[in-house]
């Protein structure tokens, strides 16, 4: 072993060296057991914007639900607008998070740990952006639970040949799994919290919702194999939950969705759009809480390399798209290529779809944008955006010119499309805010058992032969 | 645990005594311990730990969890009960011709079942583990030890239960203070 330079910038680690036990606890739980006094300034500004966007939320349906989707520009042809694509992009950020907890926990990648429970709240806190829209979307959203199967007077049953029941049922079972698995990991966190706990309200709250748990090493064998289980079905739920949402549109006939590529294109690109919201929401978080040690440059670097690929098989999908539509030879699916390509109405988003898909992602082969949070946070933004562009061009840029020159239309969004979609982000932003002051946004166990390994057998194989390399090389040593 | 074993052997002891537990500092402290006990012939014992140990359950001699088993039954339920509930309502109680298909079009079904079948195991994963863990539960004799509150921070105890065949105050008391540990409290019920 040699010895060791704390000032030198390591960026393979998964955590900072020398972490303990009971320094990450303080670290991550101290900002959530603090009075309410001292919440910092930044949380007050974050919720009243928060807060703001909520109630602009609230009004927006309300004003929907007296006056009725005529409030919004979708009509025929377009029958799918700003609801549906606003709809794919909320459940799309949420799959990131699920990805993390559950693929990178059977892969065994230990740089899962520290972010995945902040992951898994974004995911819970999407999809129910995402899943009241299309009930939003139904018309009359109060009756929404015909579409589950009940005993019922009419003695009718949902329609289960439809995709829109598939959605129906994939979505639930996502939203409810996703709770049971967040919820679960969150249980040994939460009796840490009760034992920290400064407060009576603090006891209450943390004592009641760890459930008495006591760490003892049978409830952790049995807690385990629970969280193995739940890891391994969640992970297959999350490739057939946008493989289903794709297949609203592959299962129809309409030129342009009716294409076997769509589920596996649809789950990249949701990979692709929830990196790219983790990168938005860690960067900052790990800068107001001071987890630099735990969110390190190793999560932001790897977090961009999955980006980078999802992003590529994404791009590959438009160019599929495109040849599928002149290989079909079939008139109607060519048309469609070319008006969304050079169409005189739409032209201009799917060429700023390509530019913020394609190219804005590919400086993230270089390692020194990768180590940049700055960059990081700025491409992030670009492909959210290129992101929405991509349903927009899919939804309703496809349904403006289908097969009958009759029946072609435009879509111009109104002003209630764009206050429910930013009153989406008041509800994110509220319960995001309101996870990040209330619970530990860092699964501390987790971190606990990664840093007792690490501190033994260090980071990885060859970290000491790094290590010396390094300090060879910048004489540090 | 074994249910079988009767306090009437330990008629010398304190009634309300649950156990003598001893703290840690490290966890190869408290898996040396969990492996000593188990050599010396305890069973009804337990270890506290901030984070899950491997292998600490087989060093105190637990058995294997069959939660993997019930999940399984739990999730093959589902799948058979997502593909007949379909099954049912579209051939035996309201057959509807939708363009030409046969009414038993059975790949329509296939998602639904798919996500029955997850919903099913990944709740009675999560509940039987609960379940099975006596959660949630208010009040544990464990929660007596002084200093527990570091057992979900750094602190690694272990219990060896007034329950025991073996357990004898002095004896065991000795026993654990040749594991070195940092302290021994006697807990009450």
């Amino acid at each position: 072993m040699s010895v060791r330079t704390p000032s030198m910038q390591e960026t393979h680690r998964v955590i900072g060296r020398g972490q303990t036990s009971a320094g990450i606890d303080d670290t991550v739980n101290t900002p959530v057991l603090v009075g309410p006094g001292r919440t910092p300034r930044w949380w007050w500004i974050g919720m009243g914007i928060s807060l703001s966007l909520l109630a602009l939320y609230l009004v927006s349906i309300v004003v929907l639900i007296t006056t009725g989707t005529g409030i919004w520009g979708n009509n025929i042809p377009v029958a799918w607008g700003m609801p549906i694509i606003n709809f794919v992009w909320w459940i799309g950020i949420g799959h990131a998070g699920t990805l993390i907890s559950a693929a990178l926990l059977l892969f065994r990648q230990p740089w899962r740990t520290s972010i995945n429970r902040f992951a898994e709240a974004m995911t819970i806190f999407a999809v129910v952006n995402a899943g009241l829209y299309p009930i939003l979307h139904l018309g009359r959203p109060w009756v929404f639970y015909w579409l589950l199967p009940y005993p019922n007077t009419y003695g009718l049953f949902p329609q289960f040949r439809s995709p829109l029941d598939w959605d129906l049922f994939a979505i639930g079972t996502y939203a409810s799994v996703s709770v049971l698995f967040w919820f679960i990991g969150l249980i040994p966190d939460l009796a840490t919290l009760r034992d920290r706990s400064t407060s009576k309200f603090q006891r209450l709250l943390y004592g009641a919702l760890a459930l008495g748990w006591n760490g003892s090493a049978k409830a952790w064998q049995r807690y385990q194999r629970a969280y193995l289980l739940l890891a391994a079905l969640s992970f297959p739920l999350v490739l057939s939950v946008h493989s289903t949402i794709a297949m609203d549109f592959a299962v129809s006939q309409v030129p342009g969705w009716n294409n076997t590529i769509m589920p596996p294109y649809f789950v990249a690109g949701a990979v692709f759009a929830g990196f790219a919201m983790v990168l938005i929401l860690a960067i900052p978080l790990r800068k107001a809480f001071h987890l630099e040690n735990l969110i390190t440059m190793r999560h932001l670097d790897n977090s961009a390399k999955l980006m980078l690929a999802t992003g590529m098989i994404v791009v590959y999908g438009y160019f599929v798209e495109l040849f599928d539509a002149w290989y079909s030879g079939v008139e109607f699916e060519r048309f469609m290529a070319l008006n969304r390509v050079f169409g005189a109405d739409h032209w201009w988003a799917f060429w700023l779809l390509i530019l913020a898909n394609g190219v804005a992602i590919q400086p993230l082969w270089f390692r020194a944008v990768r180590q940049s949070p700055l960059a990081l946070f700025i491409i992030s933004i670009i492909v959210s955006i290129g992101m929405w562009l991509e349903r927009f061009v899919i939804v309703a840029v496809t349904l403006t010119k289908d097969f009958l020159l009759s029946s072609w239309g435009d879509y111009v969004s109104t002003f209630w499309d764009w206050s429910l979609f930013a009153g989406t982000f008041g509800m994110f932003g509220t319960l995001f805010l309101l996870f990040i002051r209330l619970l530990p946004s860092i699964a501390t166990t987790e971190v606990k058992e990664l840093a007792h390994h690490d501190a033994h057998h260090g980071s990885d194989p060859f970290e000491d032969v790094r290590h010396d390399v390094m300090t060879q090389k910048g004489g540090a040593a | 645990m074994s249910e079988t074993i009767s306090p009437a052997v330990h008629a010398d002891l304190p009634a309300d005594l649950y156990g003598l537990v001893a703290e840690f500092d490290t966890q190869e402290g408290v898996e040396a311990a969990a492996d000593a006990a188990r050599k010396a012939g305890y069973q009804v014992m337990d270890a506290y730990t901030p984070y899950p140990v491997e292998g600490l359950d087989e060093k105190l001699g637990f058995t294997p969890t069959r939660l993997g088993w019930i999940v399984l039954a739990a999730g093959i339920a589902g799948a058979l009960g997502g593909f007949f509930m379909q099954y049912y309502a579209n051939v035996v109680f309201y057959p509807l011709n939708i363009g030409g298909k046969p009414l038993n079009s059975w790949p329509n079904w296939i998602v639904i079942t798919f996500e029955m079948t997850v919903l099913f195991s990944a709740f009675t994963a999560g509940l039987f583990m609960l379940g099975r863990n006596g959660l949630p539960r208010p009040y544990h004799p464990i929660f007596n030890t002084p200093g527990f509150e570091n057992a979900t921070r750094d602190r690694f105890f272990l219990c060896i239960e007034a329950r025991d065949e073996r357990f004898d105050l002095q004896g065991t008391r000795s026993f654990l203070e040749e594991q070195s540990p940092l302290r021994i409290s006697e807990v009450e019920q």
